[in-house]
This record gives structure tokens, C-alpha cells and sequence, in this order.
């Protein structure tokens, strides 16, 4: 490498703009931070030697010097913006409506969207944030992240520790804020920086040159920042393996005791009750005209889990040792192992089970002649009464409709418009007689049936949809977002502040000031302390152009 | 008195006082040229009066969340409004550091607009859904808007900044585009304006709107020019609908909100209309020469700091706080439901904007124009998505 050695003395690294000690501009590298033809120089990093700007032979360069200009992070940056944008013209595939037509986005965006709402589709932007190239948008955010970090922190973090309190004249005269006074007497030299000092700044003095610094920390902040971001980034990535992440949706129903999925049969759950509590109409103080509906305000289920003793004992029926009593609510999840438990969905009214009586069908009074009750989530597949009756279960539809061919089918597997075929076979005889039993339906499939069946009790019950989660990723995310946080108020709202008082063999005084934001609190503090004393403020040269 | 009466009249007189204080700090621009940046007298009673109606605007706060029994910001009427409380707190904020009476001519009035567009929507209370019912509602939410509230000034110093610096003297593009931009402000007006006049004489025509086979009332409170599809005008005396929303809006609102926008510009254009011909200039022309005491300098500034200050705020209240209570209540800490994707993008905006502000110098000028464009994003979150994109977070 060919080190530059300053008239300083300081040796530097190989493509310094400015030397790391004393500040002077190195000759033929001014170009590099733009400052050839400026008036100002550019401070940013302090004019320390980055490898992007550096080297630029090999690919590996040319590689890097890509991924750390700040110009292709913008663009990244956008780029992941206006596809974010696209993505919310059009619900995603995940909010597809419960009434469309049809829930496949193949279908759903053509007939709702038209012609536009085909494109969304067959562009793939109804998965927008799981598509391929928008996860590889955000890889190359992180790896953009990383390297321009590291081609600039460890530079600037040199150049800071190098600097020296003596800075050349042509480094102070291009600072932003500057100014040269002379026959100034060492008291109001003092003054100035007994001030300074009170406001905190940290005062170097090397041979009668003195450097005020104060915040340097805050430049750390976009770093810390960063690596926020790339844990945050790193998570993401973990979260997609199963050890780390996975979530499971049960239905539960009241009364009922289950194995919850996802957790090797270890745990289980019973569903004591489902609440849904809805607002007090008559409460007064929300009587405004605009309140119509009402409003649901607590969705409740009340679990016991067991923990099963054996749960790797097959074919035995697991020992349940019962582990937790928790009403689940909306945000109030129940937590035990690593598993949480959260309130979904739910479901009112669901059949539990239906009495049947059945009768002589010319008895118009309707006398029982024997009772039996199915349970529609364990139908039996024969009923006998206790006078001697046999009932056959025939057929279940637990979700009951009437295709358009009229065939009887289920639509779904939960009991909510339970149908029946049945045979009745009377005391001691081997001739069935067929009926169709519904809500609110007795078919008599031959007309010429003796006996009748008729609905004679039903019980409900609520089922809770609850979704089981198990997510180990949660404390990275946090802890990158919590050194995110922390990163962005140590840039944001501490600054770094340096003011150079140097005195000239020619007894002239030079002060110069830099910031790296809020130069209106940095002029503040310098004109307090040049106040009383016969030093000149410094003047800005770089107001915007009136 | 009745909190709930209390809680109006609070609202009320800081909303009041908002606009007189704004006179005051007029008079602080006119009082003394040079001395432009330090405090003045009538600067300092601008501040005062400023500050009292943010304590009112609190005492409207405290007595609604008594009353409610719950943090009044759950609706878009609270949400909003509170908003407004925030963007006056961030310009007590940065006014105290920068002692600028322009900024309180400009921020001021806008903040009041916002407050007012808020009593634009259904001001009764309601009792809280069970997926609000969470401390972390107050939590999340007073961090957004208070971010939001910060981001607002540097929206105020960046148009101040436009108004002042842009060429005024021929038409050119960048006076159109910054025209439109006030032109926008005014639809806000107008919408106001309209909103307020018809609930004024209690307006209202009732259509019967077919919805998959069932027949739903829809209710309008501005004079119908669009009516809702598939629907019959119940109401006699009212103006008869020029045309129906095209089929292509969903949603049973569909209808009633595409007739509020058209009203919005109808009037909002009349009113801009009407002070175009009063001022006899276009109105950037015309605020011109009441900025030039101002340092464009100190106007970057106070932009920059601004987005510096609010970007880390809007971070922790409209991502990570949103992020934890999400866990909490559905499982999911990221769902890229519509509102959050906003939010998203509003904080990619701004991290782009600090980005190019540091390394590509876009200071000044173009600066201001990504100020200007960040609270229209921010804007947009609030309206449009709430309005129209549906989301879990809708309101209406
Ligand atoms: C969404 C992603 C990002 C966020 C939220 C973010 C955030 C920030 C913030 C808040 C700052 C401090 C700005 C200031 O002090 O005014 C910063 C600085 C910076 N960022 Fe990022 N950043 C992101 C992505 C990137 C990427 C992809 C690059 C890659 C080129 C990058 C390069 C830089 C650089 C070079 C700095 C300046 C460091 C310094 O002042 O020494 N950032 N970033």
C-alpha cells in the first residue's frame, strides 16, 4: 500500500483526503470527496481513506464499491418502497374477502378487479411480500447494510482517534464556520474555553492549540443503527425454519378436550366455555345516533391445559396432569412452554347433539313410543330405544345442502345444518322404514312409513378457533429493533460537535467549527462563548443562497 | 355540565384560541424586520395563547377518556384530532428552540384544519371493540401521532421553504406542482366547508341499496350527485343523483364517499377559486413576499431537524410498538395488512430522505419537496387507507 505521509509527520492510509492528524487536503486525492473545486470541504467521514473509494480494480472491488454507496441503498431502499406500494392496490391473496366469489386468487381478482385485477394476479402481486424478488430486494438491503458500515466505520473510526487539536490552515479556513481575529489576548482565549467547557465540551489542548469536542459517540449511531437492522433482517431468515417458528389453528369445542397440534402430543387443551360479550345497548353513555350495531366487546375462552405424562407410550391412553387455568381473550394469550395461545376465531351455535322421539304416524297427539339421542360429533351407527327400537344411522350431513343435481351433501365437516338418513326397524321386526330428517324436514322416502321420527330436543354449544404459536425468533427481533432504536437516537439527537481554536505564529486567531447536524445549536454555543471577549464569531459560508 | 359537554367545549376553545394565536404570531413577523429570529413580544403571546389551548385541547382529552372510559383515540374523529393535538405540541416544541413566528403563521392554521377535519366525522362515543382492548392502544398510538406530529412541522418548514424560494416571477413547472400542493390544502377546506354547511340544516337523503339479495339503507348527509349502484332514492325534496358509482368501488359506502370527494373539490375549487380572485395571484405568488424575512437556511434547518427528531419517534410508535401489540393480540407481529405496509413505506420514505440528505447533498430545494411528499404520504395513511383500502385498522 502506499502510505501518505503528511507534512505533519502523520503516516496515512492509502487514499486520504485529508490528513487523519492535522486535517491538510492530500494532493491529487481531492476528487474523491468532490472537493477540487469547492470552496468547503466535504467532512463527511472526515476525509479518511474508504476502500470503495480507493480501490476499484478487481471485481471484489467493483463488488464492494457497489454495495456501499449510499446512491444503490437509496435505490434499494425505493425500489422496496414502491413495490410495497404496488402491493396495497389490490388486497392481498391472504385478505381476499370471506364473500367473494370465490377465495382462489386464480378466480377472485379477474371478477372482482377486471382486466387490471388478471394482471395483479398473473404478475404475482397478490403475494407481494413473500415473492422471490421482493425477499431478494431485502437481502440486498442487508447485504448493502453491511458492507457500506464497514467501509466507513473503521476509516472514520481512525481518522477520530488520529486527530490532533493543531489543524492546518487550509483545513480550518474550509470549514463551514469560521473566523480569523487578531490581537487576541490569552484571557479571552480562556473565556472561550472555560465556556465551551461549561457546555460541555471536551477540550484538548496540545501546545497552546485547542480542540472543544463534544458527542463523538453520536457518530456511531448510523452503525449501530445498521446492525439493528441486520439482526432484524438475520431473524427474518430464521424464522423460516421450523425449530425456530411455527403456528398451528385448532378448533375447540365447548366441552370438549383435545391434543393441541403442533406439540407432539404433549399438551392438551379443554375448552370450558366461550364467551362473547357484546355492549350494554342501554348504557348511556353511548347513545350518539351513529351507534346502530353492536358492538362486540370480549371474546373469551375459558381452558384448562394438561400436560400428558406419557405422551410417547403408544396406543396408552395419556395420564393428564392439568397445568393451566386461563381465560384466553383477545390480547390476553395464554402462555406456557414456548407455546402461546391466542383467541382467532370462533363459532356460535353449533349442533351438539339432537333427541329424536318417535311416534306412530297416524297418532296426530304424537306419543312417544321411544326416545334416542345422536351426538353429531360421535353419531353411533345404531340406536336402539329402551322399548325396543332399532335406528339405524343410514347417512350423516353434518353441514347439509341440496346440491343443484339434488343430491344431499355436506359442505363442511362441522355440525351446523345437521340431516339425517335413517332406518327405523320396530320391535322384533328385520323391515326398516327410511326416513330423511333435517331442520325443519321429514321426508318420508316411500309415503308409506308407520312410524314417524320427529325432533324432540337439540343442545348447542360454541367452538373457539385458537391459534397455537411457538416462536423462538421474538427476543432477536426485539433485541434488533430495541439496538436499532437506541442507534437512531444516538445520531439523531446528540451530535458531534468540534470547534478548533488555534492560535497562528502571526498571533492571529483562526476558530473553526464543524457539526455533523443542528448547526443552529452549534452557532448558539459559540456565540455564547465569544461573548465578552474580542473574538470574532465565526461567520457561516455556506448559507443557501438567498 | 356533563364531561361529555365539557369535553366538546374544551375542544372547541382551543381550536379557537389556535386561530388567534396564529394572528398573534402574524404580528410578530410585521412587529420588527431585523431582529426576525429572536423572541418578540407579540411572538411570545402567539406562544402563550398556543400553549393554553393545547392545555384546553388536553382537558378535552382527559374529561372524553373519563367519559368513554376509554383512551379517546379509537375512532377516526379521536384519532385525528388528537393528531392535531400533537402537531401543536411538536410546534411548541421546535418553536421554543427556534423562536421563528413564521413558523407558527404557517403551522398553526394547518394544524387547525386538521383538527377540523376530524369534527367532520361522527363525534359520539363508542364503546371500544375487543381488539382495541389493550393498553397498548394508547401506548402505540400517541407515539404514531406524536411522530407524525414532528414530521408535520418539517411538511410546514418544507413548504415554507418552496413558498420562499421558488421562482414566482413567470409560470414555470415547480410553482404549478407547489400551487397544486396549496390547491390540495384547499380541498381539505372545502370538504370542511360543505361537511359543515349541510350538517348545519341537517341534510339527509336515504337510499335502498340491493346487496347480494338483501336490501340495506344507505343514509347521505351531503346532497347526492353520485348516488350508491343498485339503489333507489327514498327521500322526497332532494336533488335528484346526476349518475351512480361505477361498479368498480366496493364496499356499501362506495357511493356516499365517492359523493363526498366530488363535493370536497367541487367546493374546495370554488374556495380556492374565490381566493385566487381576491388575491389576484396564484397564492404561492402571494405568501412570497411574506416569507422573505425568514432565513431560507434556518427554514432547511428546522425541516431537517424535524424529520430527525420525528423519524426515530414514528419508528418506535407506528413499527415497533405496533409490532408488540400485534403479537399480542392476533399472534402475529407482522401481518402486511395495508396500514402496517403504509407505515412501512412512510418509514422507508424518510430513512431514503435522511439518506440522500447526507450523501447526495439534497438540501434546500429538493429537500423540501421530499418534506412536502413524506406528509403526503403520512396523509394518505390516514385518509385513503383508512377510507378506502380495506384494512384490519379501518374505521369507517
Ligand atoms: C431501510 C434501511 C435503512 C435504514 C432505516 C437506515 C437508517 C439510517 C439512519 C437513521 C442513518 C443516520 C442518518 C443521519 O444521521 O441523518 C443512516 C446513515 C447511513 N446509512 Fe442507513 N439505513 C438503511 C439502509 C442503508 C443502506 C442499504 C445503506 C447502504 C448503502 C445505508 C448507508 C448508510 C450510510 C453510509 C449512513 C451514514 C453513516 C454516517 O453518517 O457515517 N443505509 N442510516
Amino acid at each position: 500500500m502506499n502510505k501518505i505521509k503528511c507534512e505533519c509527520g502523520h503516516i496515512n492510509p492509502e487514499g486520504t483526503v485529508l490528513c487523519e492528524a492535522c486535517g491538510k487536503p492530500v494532493e491529487g486525492n481531492q476528487h474523491i470527496d468532490g472537493n477540487d473545486d469547492k470552496k468547503l470541504l466535504n467532512m463527511r467521514y472526515d476525509g479518511s481513506a474508504r476502500r470503495s473509494q480507493t480501490y476499484q480494480k478487481s471485481i471484489v472491488d467493483k463488488i464492494w464499491s457497489f454495495f456501499s454507496s449510499v446512491k444503490v441503498g437509496v435505490w434499494l431502499i425505493v425500489l422496496a418502497l414502491i413495490a410495497s406500494i404496488f402491493g396495497t392496490i389490490f388486497p392481498q391473496e391472504q385478505f381476499i374477502p370471506q364473500d367473494a366469489v370465490s377465495r382462489d386468487p386464480a378466480i377472485f381478482y379477474e371478477d372482482r378487479y377486471g382486466i387490471l385485477g388478471l394482471m395483479y394476479y398473473q404478475l404475482g402481486f397478490h403475494h407481494m411480500y413473500s415473492s422471490f424478488w421482493f425477499i431478494t430486494l431485502l437481502a440486498l438491503i442487508g447485504i448493502s447494510l453491511v458492507i457500506c458500515s464497514l467501509d466507513r466505520f473503521v476509516p472514520l473510526y481512525r481518522a477520530l482517534r488520529n486527530q490532533r487539536a493543531k489543524k492546518h490552515k487550509k483545513f480550518l479556513s474550509r470549514q463551514r464556520l469560521y473566523s480569523e481575529s487578531t490581537n487576541i489576548h490569552d484571557n479571552d482565549i480562556d473565556k472561550l474555553v472555560a465556556s465551551l467547557k461549561n457546555s460541555r465540551y471536551k477540550i484538548t489542548e496540545e501546545n497552546g492549540y485547542i480542540l472543544a469536542e463534544k458527542g463523538r459517540f453520536s457518530r456511531w449511531g448510523p452503525y449501530v443503527n445498521h446492525i439493528g437492522l441486520i439482526i432484524i433482517l438475520l431473524a427474518g431468515i430464521l424464522r423460516t425454519t421450523p425449530i425456530m417458528f411455527s403456528e398451528e389453528y385448532m378448533w375447540v369445542r365447548e366441552g370438549e378436550q383435545r391434543v393441541i397440534p403442533g406439540t407432539n402430543n404433549q399438551y392438551y387443551i379443554e375448552n370450558q366455555e366461550f364467551i362473547l360479550e357484546t355492549h350494554d345497548q342501554e348504557d348511556e353513555r353511548f347513545q350518539g345516533g351513529s351507534l346502530e350495531e353492536e358492538i362486540a366487546t370480549n371474546f373469551q375462552t375459558d381452558v384448562i391445559i394438561y400436560e400428558a405424562e406419557n405422551p410417547d407410550v403408544v396406543g396408552a391412553e395419556p395420564e393428564l396432569e392439568p397445568i393451566l387455568e386461563y381465560s384466553i381473550q383477545m390480547n390476553n394469550p395464554a402462555k406456557f412452554d414456548k407455546y402461546t395461545l391466542y383467541q382467532q376465531g370462533y363459532q356460535l351455535n353449533e349442533f351438539k347433539n339432537m333427541s329424536f322421539y318417535i311416534h306412530d304416524a297416524d297418532d296426530e297427539a304424537g306419543e312417544s313410543l321411544g326416545t334416542f339421542t345422536i351426538d353429531l360429533t360421535n353419531p353411533e351407527s345404531v340406536y336402539e330405544t329402551d322399548s325396543g327400537f332399532r335406528v339405524e344411522l343410514t347417512n350423516y350431513y353434518p353441514d347439509y345442502v341440496m346440491t343443484e343435481e339434488g343430491t344431499p351433501v355436506s359442505e363442511t365437516d362441522f355440525p351446523r345444518n345437521p340431516a339425517f338418513v335413517v332406518t327405523v326397524y320396530p320391535p322384533d321386526s328385520d323391515e326398516g322404514e327410511v326416513s330423511f330428517l333435517g331442520i325443519g324436514m321429514n321426508i318420508d322416502a316411500t309415503g308409506e312409513n308407520q312410524y314417524k321420527v320427529a325432533i324432540d330436543d337439540v343442545e348447542f354449544r360454541d367452538v373457539s378457533g385458537i391459534t397455537v404459536s411457538s416462536d423462538r425468533t421474538l427476543p432477536f427481533f426485539f433485541v434488533g429493533a430495541m439496538i436499532f432504536m437506541i442507534g437512531v437516537i444516538q445520531g439523531m439527537y446528540w451530535q458531534h460537535r468540534r470547534v478548533w481554536i488555534n492560535k497562528q505564529k502571526d498571533n492571529s486567531l483562526l476558530v473553526a467549527a464543524h457539526t455533523n447536524k443542528n448547526w443552529h445549536g452549534i452557532k448558539r454555543d459559540i456565540e455564547k462563548a465569544v461573548e465578552g471577549t474580542n473574538v470574532t464569531m465565526v461567520k457561516d459560508q455556506q448559507e443557501l443562497d438567498e | 355540565m356533563g364531561l361529555y359537554s365539557t369535553s366538546s367545549s374544551a375542544l372547541l376553545i382551543a381550536f379557537i384560541l389556535y386561530l388567534v394565536a396564529t394572528f398573534f404570531f402574524g404580528g410578530a413577523i410585521r412587529q420588527d424586520k431585523k431582529e426576525r429570529h429572536q423572541k418578540t413580544k407579540a411572538g411570545t403571546i402567539g406562544l402563550v395563547i398556543t400553549i393554553i389551548g393545547f392545555i384546553s385541547q388536553i382537558v378535552y382529552f382527559i374529561t372524553r377518556w373519563i367519559y368513554t372510559g376509554h383512551a379517546p383515540v379509537s375512532n377516526l374523529f379521536e384519532f385525528t384530532t388528537f393528531l392535531g393535538m400533537s402537531m401543536i405540541l411538536a410546534f411548541i416544541i421546535i418553536y421554543s428552540y427556534y423562536k421563528t413566528a413564521f413558523l407558527g403563521v404557517f403551522a398553526l392554521p394547518l394544524a387547525t384544519i386538521i383538527i377540523a377535519y376530524a369534527s367532520m366525522f361522527s363525534t359520539d362515543a363508542a364503546p371500544l371493540v375487543a381488539s382495541l382492548q389493550s393498553y397498548w392502544l394508547p401506548i402505540h398510538v400517541s407515539t404514531v401521532a406524536l411522530g407524525q406530529g414532528i414530521l408535520f412541522i418539517s411538511f410546514v418548514a418544507g413548504l415554507m421553504y418552496l413558498i420562499r424560494q421558488i421562482d414566482q416571477t413567470k409560470l414555470t413547472l415547480r410553482n404549478t406542482m407547489l400551487e397544486l400542493v396549496i390547491y390540495g390544502i384547499f380541498l381539505f377546506i372545502g370538504f370542511i366547508a360543505v361537511t359543515t354547511i349541510f350538517n348545519a340544516v341537517s341534510y339527509q337523503a336515504t337510499f335502498e341499496v340491493e346487496r347480494n339479495g338483501q336490501q340495506i339503507m344507505a343514509e347521505y348527509h351531503l346532497p347526492p350527485i353520485a348516488e350508491p349502484q343498485d339503489s333507489t332514492l327514498l327521500s322526497e325534496n332532494v336533488m335528484t343523483p346526476w349518475f351512480a358509482a361505477p361498479d368498480w368501488m366496493h364496499g356499501d359506502e362506495a357511493g356516499r364517499k365517492l359523493n363526498t370527494v366530488i363535493w370536497s373539490f367541487f367546493a374546495g375549487t370554488i374556495i380556492y377559486g374565490i381566493t385566487m380572485l381576491i388575491s389576484r395571484k396564484r397564492i404561492g405568488k402571494r405568501l412570497q413576499p411574506l416569507l422573505q424575512g425568514v432565513k431560507p437556511d434556518m427554514l432547511d434547518e428546522i425541516m431537517y431537524r424535524s424529520v430527525a427528531i420525528g423519524f426515530p419517534v414514528f419508528t418506535l410508535g407506528g413499527l415497533i410498538f405496533a409490532a408488540i401489540w400485534a403479537q399480542i393480540a392476533w399472534g402475529r407481529f407482522w401481518g402486511w395488512d395495508p396500514k402496517e405496509v403504509w407505515a412501512l413505506i412512510t418509514w422507508f420514505f424518510y430513512a431514503a430522505f435522511l439518506h440522500l440528505r447526507l450523501s447526495r447533498g439534497w438540501h434546500g430545494e429538493k429537500s423540501g419537496w421530499l418534506a412536502v411528499v413524506g406528509f403526503a404520504i403520512i396523509m394518505f395513511n390516514l385518509i385513503v387507507v383508512n377510507l378506502v383500502l380495506a384494512s384490519l385498522h379501518s374505521y369507517a
